[in-house]
């Protein structure tokens, strides 16, 4: 055996780690390549994301409304009152109870129903791919051509209440104060499975089929090996779901513009973001949808910590 | 090193524009007024008016090869008022766009995103000319014209004659100009299984919809009212009270529905009847036998006193056209007696011109079936031109939806409640 270069590896390394970084390394780190990779992604978040932001940010602090470029119009800092308006608004806070709604049946609706789907395809041996690709489609094809087919489903005389006869609720689905929220959780769940359960699937291949034996051999019975295998198996890919679930949820506009008419019945419906929509781009408001925005933003945030701590739980 | 000087120049009118330290804004928006050259044009993408405007177009350009118009389609988007006034944010606004909405303008004005036509020498006369007394509806309110009136849809009831004569109703005169007789005339349509509903107006909340519900029946009860006057709800009257008793009692009947028709509901005769304009003949006409009368009111009406909605499309003018000369001068050319009259016989939409009966004889002599609406274009209520328009419209819709459609509260009090906040708004700059 010779003495190859990686011998010499730790001895280099620590002398290295005595000397002082140059200048340059200390701005663009050790490999400099590396930034040059990720710069135009960088570019991109700050573009499309970072700078909105904070733009929003600011609109939502002044009286601000959208001109024509060389328009010289006053937009004075406003402090709160953007907020207050928005806080002391019924719609507004209306808008905020929907979405908790929707997420609280939406997300833990998406995470169960993903997962069964995907531990039933993991181990389906006929019509597999078939089965992944129907469960696909309706991620992958737009919103309105899918609402077109729900709203014929789910109106009076559709074939929901047709099979659901005397049980049929009244008003029907779409229309009724109650449950036109819980209908477009649904709809939404449905709508996105197929992506989540091809998340659950490639966890799936990552927990070790050694743990199912030893499962097998203990006598476990496949609710058991379920709870017991799977389930804390596939927990990182859980966060990602809850944490994606969460915020696509949050940012609702799609169904309840066409799928209840513009947040109907009377409001029931009406999301945080068609509120906006209709705020800012309809009746020139751009501040105070604004201030709905960063709102939207914190509690997203703060949904998404409380999700990560909750599911993530001691590890 | 031309590069460095564009961009050099660029950068120095973006600090004038933006600091407006240069002093120089009036003279070069004075400048623009009277400049000659290409210009772009938008319009609607309803096929008949596509027609029209390519025609316009193909007639202005052989006559001005210098100055030379492009016309395209508003660009794809939830509304046109939204891909409108984005454009004008952005700058890239065309010359005109011939799908201005009334309801928009005081917003796009707000923006400073149009030109007031009435800046143009004998604009005004040119425009009160054409128009007659209802021009005064289009002045903002600073009394000068920023849109261009250009046509309506007088909307009238629309009815299946077919469906009326299988449920035992006269189709030829039918019993529709009361209250009373509309609730008994539907009860019948729906009780007999004829039709699902009796008319099908869309329930939902977008704050457009009372265009073609509320205020149709309003402008005939009340005379000729707009929803605001002089700064003042006008709804929270006898007349509004009126009409939101009328359309609760169809809701509460189930003689229109609550829910949201996924189609045409008229077309496909789950409705019998429908809030239209004009533009419906075309669309209707070869598969329903069709007939139409005016929108009912309290105690009934003769025809030639009932106002309406007028649901026109105007033309603006916008900010960021270099070559404004040549804009108002395409303007009066697509606004002329002849191409009105092209656009009647192409799309049978109404041009904003008065006296169109007597204007363009042949046509009604030929196309008999237009002549009750243009007869009622003669008798049209505009959309109030005031500040917070949209917002106004939004605020009375959500009162609406909540009392007249899902009777969660009394019609007389969700009015009063509404009239108290589009006060507000409208006092509003």
């Amino acid at each position: 055996m010779t003495a190859g270069p990686q011998d010499t590896g730790p001895q280099s390394t620590g002398h290295a780690a005595k000397r002082r970084p140059s200048p340059v390394t200390a701005v663009l780190g050790r490999h400099p390549v590396g930034g040059l990779l990720v710069a135009p992604y960088v570019v991109f978040l700050v573009a499309v994301f970072a700078y909105p932001l904070g733009f929003a940010v600011w609109m939502s602090f002044h009286d601000y409304f959208f001109t024509a470029p060389g328009v010289t119009v006053e937009r004075p800092f406003v402090g709160l009152d953007n907020y207050v308006a928005v806080l002391g608004d019924p719609d507004v806070r209306q808008a905020f109870f929907n979405i908790v709604v929707f997420l609280v049946i939406n997300v833990p609706l998406t995470v169960s129903v993903a997962l069964l789907l995907a531990a039933g395809l993991n181990q389906a041996v006929r019509m597999r791919t078939l089965l992944r690709v129907a469960y696909y489609v309706p991620y992958v094809t737009a919103s309105v051509a899918v609402v077109g087919v729900w709203l014929f489903l789910f109106n009076t005389n559709g074939l929901v209440n047709d099979v659901l006869g005397p049980l049929a609720p009244d008003p029907s689905w779409l229309v009724n104060s109650l449950l036109a929220m819980p209908s477009i959780a649904f709809f939404v769940a449905w709508k996105q499975l197929g992506f989540f359960v091809l998340l659950y699937l490639a966890a799936l291949q990552n927990v070790p089929k050694e743990l199912y034996e030893a499962a097998a051999v203990d006598g476990a019975s496949r609710v058991r090996t379920f709870f017991a295998v799977t389930v804390p198996g596939v927990r990182p890919a859980t966060v990602l779901v809850v944490i994606l679930a969460t915020i696509t949820g949050a940012n609702l506009f799609t169904e309840p513009y066409l799928l209840t008419g513009g947040g109907g019945p009377d409001g029931a419906s009406t999301s945080p973001v068609l509120l906006m929509y209709q705020l800012g781009i309809e009746q020139g408001n751009p501040d105070t949808a604004a201030a709905i925005g960063v709102l939207l933003v914190l509690g997203v945030l703060l949904l998404g910590l409380a999700n990560r701590r909750f599911v993530r739980g001691g590890d | 090193m031309r590069k460095n000087h564009a961009a050099l120049a660029a950068a120095a009118l973006a600090v004038c524009l933006t600091a407006t330290a240069c002093g120089g804004g009036d003279d070069a928006a004075a400048q623009a007024q009277t400049a000659k050259g290409p210009i772009k044009i938008w319009l609607s993408n309803n096929p008949d008016e596509l027609a029209w405007g390519k025609q316009m177009v193909k007639a202005w350009n052989a006559e001005h090869p210098k100055e030379k118009v492009t016309a395209q389609e508003i660009p794809a988007g939830n509304s046109s008022e939204e891909v409108i006034g984005a454009a004008i944010t952005a700058g890239n606004a065309p010359c005109l766009v011939f799908n201005t909405a009334p309801v928009a303008v005081p917003q796009f004005q707000k923006q400073g995103g149009l030109v007031s036509l009435s800046s143009f020498e004998g604009a005004d006369a040119y425009i009160e000319e054409r128009t007659g007394a209802k021009a005064e509806q289009y002045k903002s309110e600073d009394g000068q014209f920023y849109q261009m009136p250009w046509k309506s849809n007088p909307v009238m009831i629309f009815y299946n004659k077919g469906l009326f004569e299988k449920a035992g109703i006269d189709p030829e005169n039918p019993p529709l100009s009361t209250y009373d007789e509309f609730l008994q005339t539907s009860s019948k349509l729906v009780e007999s299984g004829t039709s699902q509903a009796a008319i099908w107006p869309a329930p939902s909340s977008e704050f457009f919809q009372s265009w073609f519900d509320f205020y149709p029946l309003f402008a005939a009860q009340s005379g000729g009212q707009a929803l605001v006057e002089d700064g003042q709800a006008q709804f929270d009257s006898e007349a509004g009270t009126a009409v939101a008793d009328f359309w609760a009692s169809m809701y509460e009947q189930g003689l229109a529905q609550k829910e949201l028709y996924n189609g045409d509901a008229f077309a496909d005769e789950k409705a019998a009847m429908a809030i239209v304009g004009p533009w419906a003949i075309a669309v209707y006409g070869e598969s329903i036998d069709w007939g139409a009368v005016p929108v009912p009111t309290a105690s009934g009406m003769p025809a030639e006193e009932v106002s309406t909605f007028s649901d026109a499309k105007n033309v603006g003018m916008y900010t960021s056209c270099e070559n404004q000369g040549t804009a108002w001068e395409v303007l009066k050319f697509a606004t002329s007696e002849e191409q009105d009259g092209t656009l009647l016989e192409t799309s049978g939409q109404m041009p904003l011109r008065q006296n169109l009966q007597q204007v363009y004889p042949d046509y009604f002599e030929q196309n008999p079936e237009y002549v009750a609406f243009a007869d009622q274009a003669e008798r049209t209520v505009e959309v109030p031109n005031v500040d917070n328009s949209i917002e106004i419209w939004q605020t009375f819709r959500d009162g609406w939806t909540e009392s007249v459609i899902f009777g969660k509260s009394a019609p007389d009090a969700a009015l009063s409640d509404a009239a108290e906040e589009v006060d507000g708004l409208a006092g509003q700059s």
